[in-house]
């Protein structure tokens, strides 16, 4: 009887913290496309330089990223490979969960599916949600992942964003009259190559949860086209079968 | 060619002489006469069939790379979708075949209820239709656990402290089926046992046990008319037409069908928006962190909403108790439909208003409930879900009065076409 009351109670609890959270500010969209190779290959280029160090993405092989990214072994092992020299290797990370839990308070989730569960335009905004905020540990807050432990790891590309409150018309249901980032000082990047940049990233962490959605569409084109053929031949079989049937 | 053909009715023949070979055949296919008038609703059945074979064969390749521990499971499944030839596929049609499973057999179901197939003589299919349909939610909720995702864990803990309600024994027996305090390595073991050996046996044998049953009283068609009542004068209903190869071909028609809009969500869409594939789930099983919304696939969402919608103490008993009652109550209710339908017909077609529409509220019930049970409760939800599970079990409560005052149709002698 208490653990089903536990367990009801956990329903509840978790439908208030559903209502109270689901209303974030609206997601930007990512608008990624997998088919641009050259998108991926950025996005891989800016996965390994500035997330493959705390985080891991260990059912991803360089090789199988390699082959489906159009490079060859070499080109991955001299320009994407510091963590390892076997291409045939995952991509692991040399911090201890433990030390990542010490030195962040949580250990950075592994990221081969995170798009898969997150979404895409989640891990697109996250990435431009950065914006300064003293109160934090990391001298960040997001506007997307309020209070996250991430530190603002691409900021020398971006820059950093401040937040403005929403003016005083704002109707308080986010989207109109929400909060609003602005650039406080710029980075490498312009605010539009740093959108492209994200997107790129976004674009391969989409393609890392599920590098098979490369080919699936193009083999059910296929497969729909040939069971629709089937379907003309089995169609005409039963009118001649069921001429005498009255 | 001469020769070719020869050797192997010779080898029908040498098996035939040993085993009933022909017999079977022919009580099953060549000979077993099937009304004539079929209509679309009656492709569910031997949908019910295929989907059941794509589990099996894409299970067994399945098993030959999962590994069920609570360590490995997660990354076995990334493995089986990354490393193994063409294993995305066979996972994905794993995946959606058990949706696929649930769409058909829904279907199936409730072209049971529009033309009383589950009406005498045919009382027995249904009830081991029943039993198919059971084991395949066991099944369902076993396999769910495997892939070790938040949404299997959670999904499973919340299932399995549901027996935690029933008084006295409640716990022992919650602690018993996982064996251990919480969902664990020990669970997902059993689970593993229960999913690939257990219910496929169970439900083979019950689909088995239903095909004969159905093929010794013949089928019902969309007239409820009994095609056997009526033979020519060489003894074959005149309503009915050779099973083979009648209905091999217009069955290949629908299952091609029925594959194309299959391929279209293993390609396309196999996630289907979250419902078949839930997003949480391709976050790995964390004992320690509760997700913000636990809520059951899709094909389990009407019997949540019922467990749900019980807030009420009565009689005692606490309503969350109730909930548990009414849950099972309400998948155990189908068995008695033969005894509580007084119908003089089968078919809808011949029935009058009150049946229709108590049919009409009951499926709508059912949607509405499914739906809630996919979002979080609100006060407002739960009171529509309240009143949507009246209703639902008045469909089955008030059946033996509404049934027998409803104004039925003349049946006609033969099947209408």
């Amino acid at each position: 009887m208490n653990k089903l009351i536990t367990a009801l109670a956990l329903w509840a609890a978790a439908s208030l913290v559903f209502a109270a959270g689901g209303h974030g500010p609206e997601k930007l969209d990512a608008n990624v496309n997998l088919g641009n190779k050259t998108s991926l290959q950025r996005g891989a280029r800016l996965f390994v330089n500035y997330c493959l160090s705390c985080h891991s993405a260990q059912y991803m092989r360089y090789n199988r990223m390699a082959a489906d990214l159009g490079l060859s072994d070499d080109v991955v092992k001299e320009n994407l490979m510091f963590a390892s020299d076997k291409v045939g290797d995952t991509m692991t990370i040399a911090m201890k969960p433990e030390d990542a839990e010490q030195w962040f308070g949580v250990a950075p989730p592994d990221l081969s599916v995170i798009a898969r569960s997150r979404g895409a335009d989640w891990l697109y905004s996250f990435l431009n949600g950065f914006y300064l905020d003293e109160k934090r540990p990391t001298g960040v807050n997001n506007l997307y992942f309020p209070d996250t432990a991430m530190p603002h790891v691409l900021a020398e590309l971006q820059g950093l964003q401040v937040k403005h409150e929403g003016d005083a018309h704002g109707d308080g249901h986010g989207g109109h009259g929400g909060p609003v980032l602005e650039l406080e000082s710029p980075g490498k990047l312009s605010p539009g190559e740093y959108r492209q940049a994200t997107r790129d990233l976004v674009a391969f962490l989409v393609y890392m949860g599920e590098p098979a959605k490369l080919v699936r569409y193009r083999i059910g084109f296929w497969v729909i086209a040939f069971l629709l053929v089937l379907l003309v031949a089995a169609y005409l079989m039963k009118r001649e079968y069921w001429k005498d049937v009255h | 060619m001469n020769m070719i053909t020869k050797g192997l009715v010779g080898l029908r023949d040498w098996v035939d002489d040993r085993f009933p070979l022909m017999q079977l055949w022919n009580d099953h296919m060549g000979q077993y006469y099937a009304p004539k008038n079929f209509n679309f609703w009656y492709y569910f059945g031997v949908l019910s069939l295929v989907v059941l074979v794509i589990q099996l064969v894409t299970g067994i390749w399945l098993v030959m790379n999962y590994k069920p521990d609570a360590n490995l499971a997660f990354g076995s499944v990334e493995y089986i979708m990354r490393d193994v030839d063409w294993g995305w596929l066979i996972r994905y049609m794993h995946s959606t075949g058990a949706s696929a499973f649930f769409v058909v057999v829904y279907l199936h179901m409730f072209r049971g209820l529009l033309y009383g197939s589950y009406k005498k003589p045919r009382e027995l299919i249904w009830i081991l239709g029943m039993f198919i349909y059971l084991s395949l939610m066991a099944e369902a909720f076993f396999g769910y656990l495997l892939p070790w995702g938040q949404m299997s864990y959670w999904g499973a803990q919340v299932i399995i402290s549901l027996f935690g309600a029933i008084p006295w024994v409640g716990d022992t027996l919650s602690l018993w089926i996982r064996g251990d305090y919480v969902v664990s390595d020990i669970t997902l073991n059993r689970f593993f046992s229960f999913h690939v050996i257990a219910l496929p046996f169970a439900i083979v044998g019950l689909v088995a046990l239903h095909i004969i049953a159905l093929h010794e009283v013949g089928s019902n068609n969309p007239d409820g008319v009994e095609i056997k009542k009526n033979k020519g004068p060489d003894g074959k209903p005149l309503d009915g037409i050779p099973f083979h190869p009648y209905y091999t071909v217009k069955d290949s028609v629908g299952v091609i069908v029925f594959l194309i809009l299959f391929a279209a969500v293993v390609f396309f869409a196999p996630e289907m928006g979250g419902y078949f594939l839930e997003h949480n789930n391709f976050v790995p099983a964390d004992p320690l962190k509760t997700p913000e919304h636990i809520a059951p696939v899709w094909y389990f969402t009407p019997f949540y909403s019922v467990l749900r919608a019980n807030t009420v103490d009565f009689f005692g008993v606490p309503g969350k108790l109730w909930g548990v009652i009414f849950m099972g109550l309400a998948t155990m209710l189908f068995f008695a439909l033969p005894w509580l339908d007084r119908s003089p017909v089968k078919s809808i077609r011949y029935r009058g208003t009150l049946y229709k529409s108590a049919l009409t509220i009951f499926v709508v019930s059912f949607l509405i409930l499914g739906y809630l049970g996919l979002l979080p409760p609100t006060p407002g939800r739960t009171a529509v879900a309240q009143v949507c599970t009246i209703l639902y079990f008045l469909f089955f409560f008030l059946m033996p009065i509404y049934t027998k005052l409803d104004k039925t149709k003349p049946v006609p002698e033969r099947v209408t076409g």
